[in-house]
């Protein structure tokens, strides 16, 4: 088997699986197979998603600094499905916080979304995760051409909004939000440095030429 | 030659004539009690050493509320105590090993009586009572706790405020080592609360030093803790050290800490809403992954009870 089909057969089966256990814990947890969600399952479950949903969006975006630093091409295989994973985690944050928490009560519902900031910025992230899902096959890939690099750039507001919903949603423990700042503060940082970095090359190379 | 001799009694140790005389009417009154049972002084509250021992004379209360209490499990699992941790499974977690005893409470201002006093003399004047309260959180959760307490207006008047005292202020230990969660600066320690005098002699503010029938656990704010139902939960200011009579508005720690989310009075209000959350509705813990959220009531529904207490008072601005 060449890198190729072991990232086919082997990689992309074990890391899919590997993302549905955070999924698969949650089941059990809610009909009480497995562990426990404690006195308030409503947020635990919406905590349990909304952590998930973040930890993937970091993931996805890890994909491209590592492959470069590490120089192994393969790993850009993962990105869309961990992405995908980030989009299904976040939908199910939502989802609970839709139907458990809120019990589809449509006024208090919009009610949050426009007036609660913290809400309006996770229900922003959702929307642009949504688009992103939606495009994110081979063919919505070739329809929209160029306009698709500049339409996936928008997985960095997604970080960023995500982190900034987290944040403002803590009451005074800021701790955990932080370790999300920053990791998604390296993983952006690096792309601006690598940007500078090749916009310098580019220019001493013209300058040679 | 003069031989000083410092004096043996403060003039704040010595008990007032009229507290002297309540004691005698309060000896005679448990006398005729002691008789009757012989084992002699069970008087007043006492609470006896031990995890989950039961504390003896409990008297039930009109007060109570006739909802099902929450399970020992809820009530004891998620909690806020940011001494032990700033998640709400961390006080059962972090609080196991913690010393509720030996325990002195200090009484200071603009009181009368005041002084230190040793936990169980703190408590030994006073009846003790099960008061099975609604518990609001700002957080916009709730559940029914079956208290154990005396009577906050009752020790009030016990240490007799002069009328400088506009305010009760309350502090919880501050120990680095016994509370770890204070090695963190996520509020300014130690935690401070406060509530006006009429808030203080209401009587369904209470003191609560037991749960269920047995001594109050370390996580719920051991060995001795304040509740107030019409409040949100942090008001409840627990593992108390010092009881302090002031004449101006003491400073809180969540006020302290985002004054614009958390006011002095944090009177239960469906109406003013969090500016991050909605307050009109909240998740009565227990009821299950797939209940709907509750109403929230005025004042907690201790509406009829209290209300009164803020008459001509804008509680939109004084959240």
């Amino acid at each position: 088997m060449n890198t190729l089909q072991q990232v086919r057969f082997i990689g992309k089966p074990l890391v899919f699986t590997a993302c549905l256990l955070p999924f698969g814990y949650a089941a059990l947890a809610a009909f009480g197979l497995a562990g426990d969600l404690g006195a308030n399952p409503v947020e635990a479950l919406l905590d349990h998603f909304g952590n998930w949903g973040l930890r993937f969006v970091m993931l996805a975006l890890a994909v491209t600094p590592l492959r470069k630093i590490s120089g192994w091409n393969w790993l850009s295989r993962f990105r869309r499905m961990l992405g995908l994973f980030a989009f299904f985690y976040v939908l199910l944050h939502f989802l609970t916080w839709f139907i458990l928490d809120q019990g589809m009560a449509l006024s208090a519902i919009l009610e949050d979304i426009v007036k609660r900031p913290f809400i309006t910025l996770g229900f922003a992230a959702l929307l642009l995760l949504t688009a992103l899902a939606a495009t994110s096959t081979a063919a919505a890939r070739r329809r929209l051409g160029r306009r698709w690099q500049q339409l996936h750039y928008s997985v960095y507001f997604v970080g960023v909004l995500g982190v900034w919903h987290y944040w403002w949603q803590v009451k005074a423990d800021v701790r955990e939000p932080l370790i999300y700042a920053a990791i998604l503060t390296a993983l952006l940082g690096y792309r601006l440095v690598e940007h500078r970095r090749q916009k310098t090359r580019r220019r001493a190379a013209a300058r040679n030429q | 030659m003069l031989i000083r001799k410092a004096p043996d009694i403060l003039p704040s140790q010595i008990t007032s004539k009229s507290n002297y005389l309540n004691r005698r009417a309060f000896m005679q009154a448990g006398g005729a009690l002691g008789a009757a049972a012989i084992a002699g002084p069970a008087l007043g509250a006492m609470v006896p050493a031990g995890d989950r021992a039961k504390i003896e004379n409990v008297a039930k209360s009109r007060f109570s509320t006739g909802e099902r209490a929450n399970s020992y499990e809820d009530i004891t699992t998620y909690n806020n105590y940011y001494e032990f941790g700033t998640g709400k499974g961390d006080p059962v977690d972090n609080a196991e090993d913690f010393e509720a005893r030996p325990w002195s409470i200090t009484v200071d201002g603009e009181a009368d009586i005041t002084g230190t006093f040793d936990f169980d003399d703190f408590i030994k004047p006073f009846a003790v009572e099960e008061r099975i309260y609604r518990m609001r959180c700002v957080e916009a959760w709730s559940m029914v706790i079956p208290w154990v307490g005396i009577s906050l207006a009752d020790v009030v008047k016990r240490f007799k405020p002069n009328s400088k005292a506009k305010y009760v202020a309350f502090e919880t230990l501050e120990d680095k080592q016994r509370m770890p969660g204070q090695r963190s600066r996520v509020l300014d320690w130690p935690y401070r609360e406060g509530l006006t005098i009429a808030e203080a002699t209401h009587p369904l503010a209470i003191l609560a030093i037991g749960l269920y029938g047995e001594v109050l656990p370390n996580q719920n704010g051991a060995p001795i803790r304040l509740v107030v139902p019409w409040k949100y939960g942090f008001k409840g200011i627990k593992g108390i050290v010092r009881m302090r009579f002031v004449e101006t508005m003491p400073q809180t720690s969540w006020n302290m800490s985002a004054p614009h989310e958390y006011g002095f009075y944090a009177n239960v209000n469906p109406n003013v809403d969090h500016p991050r959350w909605s307050q009109a509705r909240e998740r009565r813990i227990g009821a299950g992954l797939f209940a709907d959220k509750i109403p929230t009531r005025m004042f907690n529904g201790y509406e009829d009870e209290v209300a009164s207490l803020y008459t001509g008072l804008d509680l939109r601005k004084n959240f």
